[in-house]
């Protein structure tokens, strides 16, 4: 559906994106991590036709981005504004006009639920209502291919469970979808294929748990580091990482590593076990936290 | 250019003027404040500098010599007798002296002329009638003040305007539908002109009621001129809003322009006299093509042909700046 080759996007001395490829197929959820300042943004503002990029190549449905791109495209950005003194149903009608094919309003207020507030100014919107009214607009020619650039950024857990859930539906319409985010949760939970970015490149590319299967084969047991003994050495099959007040164990055999804590007599009250996450991957691959 | 998009933009720029209070309420009232507030200040004539047209020369005369010490008072050497009496009827020059025969011109309803004639006495000059119909100095001022206000409505409704769609991301929501920027553009002119229309018919009614000013010329030649004169200034302010980002330098740039458009334009005073390189800056403003149209209509009643020039001056303008404008426009 899209595709993007050797993408550079250089700032006076700066690369904020520097030769990024990747394809983008028809139907699947694909999302773009990294921390702030990896270059996603930049990268999917290329890809919206917004920026342009200082070299490398855009393809949508193989042409290069043009009128088709923008009559088929539905974009959410991280940062936007709406023209002020005007009502919610009226902004919709106004973007209702810029396109030849489009879905009727009460449709798109029932799927962003939208009716509570529908007659309101936008500029007393509430900061998940605005990013439902954004949603609706991106929705508004029926797009093929909708982006979605930081959607859940400064919302309330509620209000991004309720944007995953629209965003699920968007997804079983068969629509393209483009995601950035810096909440790995959130990619986990939406994404078929994801690329993390950092500093401007791509650093890993896959689906999210093909990725982790990958990268680790392991389980990550957690345990406050005033529950264990100052001499305390790891099993055989695992590793210690201590942070925070709290000693991660990253083991490849839990039952091993957990009966080997209850021979050491070590209290197992507070142990708690998951799986690794993409945070836990962008930590191996850069050696940093992702929100730090 | 599609009709559908473009109407679609300008409802949306309308409602949101419209329902602007404060914004539509200034635009309103300003106009009639600086009318109140000017019609107060030359009614006690506070100017300081007085102008004198001089026909003849002043060494042949001794008389009058003490006279022509006086300070504050600007004496403009001029040549053609006829051109200056009109002058006088139209409050370009306050007084006119023909040294020669020992006569004056004075138009008996300007406090800047009665307060030279009293200067004058002493000398028992001749004094000569204005001919025609004396006209007041709001008569004058009138066009001047319609013609700033048209300037400051156009250059800041628009340009700062679109430099705030720009820096809040309006204008990036916008540029990612198939809306052009011709049609964007075309949607805030358009708006904006509807406006001015609007204020400027209600200006000129509301004035009218008040001072009941003079208007002998043909009213749809003045309404064209007004309309021509708002291209002209709505086109500077696209051209000051195609790329800046910053609210405070569109702010900046904007003030740039309008205040010497309001000094140099023949709003307030008369060019008369003044330094050439000032009146030859004068003509590069658009501002004192619509005054100067305006007021010769206004006053003397004038015909297309009479501001043909004028007329086509700001067609001119508005092309040029519309141009370079669309040309240089940047969404982000």
């Amino acid at each position: 559906m899209i595709e993007a080759e050797n993408l550079c996007k250089h700032y006076a001395g700066v690369k904020a994106v520097d030769g990024v490829s990747f394809a983008i197929p028809r139907g699947v959820c694909f999302g773009l991590l990294g921390p702030n300042g990896a270059g996603k943004t930049t990268t999917v503002e290329m890809l919206e036709g917004i920026k342009t990029p200082s070299s490398g190549d855009i393809r949508y449905k193989g042409e290069p981005l043009g009128q088709r791109f923008r009559n088929e495209a539905g974009i959410m950005f991280q940062h936007t504004a709406l023209q002020e003194f005007i009502r919610v149903d009226e902004v919709l009608k106004m973007f209702q006009q810029f396109y030849s094919h489009t879905r009727p309003i009460e449709e798109l207020v029932e799927v962003c639920a939208l009716e509570e507030f529908l007659t309101r100014d936008t500029r007393k919107l509430s900061g998940g209502q605005k990013q439902r009214l954004l949603l609706a607009i991106a929705l508004i020619n029926d797009p093929q291919v909708v982006f979605l650039d930081e959607p859940t950024t400064g919302l309330d857990p509620q209000s991004r469970r309720n944007l995953w859930h629209q965003v699920r539906s968007i997804k079983a319409e068969n629509k393209t979808l483009v995601l950035t985010t810096h909440y790995m949760e959130e990619a986990f939970e939406l994404c078929d294929e994801i690329i993390i970015m950092d500093h401007g490149v791509i650093i890993a590319q896959g689906n999210p748990k093909e990725l982790l299967a990958n990268h680790f084969d392991n389980s990550v047991i957690t345990l406050p580091l005033s529950a264990l003994p100052a001499d305390f050495r790891a099993d055989e099959a695992s590793t210690l990482h201590p942070q925070d007040g709290q000693m991660e164990i990253l083991s490849r055999d839990a039952d091993a590593t957990i009966h080997y804590l209850a021979a050491q007599h070590i209290p197992l009250k507070q142990l708690q076990v998951r799986s690794p996450t993409l945070e836990d991957l962008f930590l191996e691959l850069t050696g940093h936290h992702l929100r730090t | 250019m599609s009709i559908r998009r473009f109407l679609a933009a300008l409802q949306a720029r309308n409602l949101e003027f419209l329902r602007d209070r404060t914004a539509l309420g200034w635009n309103l009232i300003m106009p009639v404040l600086i009318v109140m507030g000017f019609a107060f200040a030359f009614s006690t004539g506070q100017e300081e500098l007085y102008k004198v047209g001089l026909y003849g020369h002043s060494e042949q005369d001794l008389a009058v010599h003490d006279f022509l010490q006086t300070r504050y008072v600007d004496f403009i050497p001029v040549d053609e007798l006829e051109r200056m009496i009109d002058k006088v009827d139209r409050h370009q020059i306050d007084l006119l002296l023909d040294l020669k025969n020992s006569r004056y011109w004075v138009n008996s309803t300007s406090p800047k002329g009665y307060l030279l004639e009293q200067l004058l006495a002493p000398f028992q000059l001749k004094r000569e009638a204005v001919s025609g119909s004396e006209i007041r100095y709001v008569d004058w001022v009138i066009p001047g003040v319609l013609g700033m206000n048209i300037m400051f409505s156009a250059l800041f409704g628009v340009g700062y305007v679109i430099v705030r769609y720009r820096k809040n991301g309006v204008l990036k929501r916008l540029r990612a539908t198939p809306l052009s920027a011709f049609e964007f553009l075309s949607a805030q002119i358009t708006s904006r002109l509807l406006m001015i229309v609007t204020v400027t018919v209600l200006v000129y009614a509301g004035t009218n009621l008040v001072v009941d000013f003079r208007m002998v010329g043909s009213y749809w030649l003045l309404f064209l001129i007004l309309v021509l004169g708002a291209l002209s200034m709505i086109s500077v302010g696209l051209l000051v809003a195609a790329r800046i980002t910053s609210e405070e330098a569109a702010n900046g740039l904007l003030n740039l322009i309008s205040w010497p458009m309001m000094l140099l334009s023949g709003v307030w005073f008369s060019l008369e006299g003044s330094h050439p390189l000032v009146q030859n800056l004068a003509l590069a403003l658009p501002l004192t093509h619509m005054v100067d149209a305006a007021r010769v209509v206004m006053i003397e009643g004038a015909g297309l042909a009479d501001v043909t020039d004028q007329l086509f001056t700001l067609l001119l303008f508005t092309l040029c700046f519309v141009s370079i404008g669309s040309k240089t426009f940047r969404w982000e």
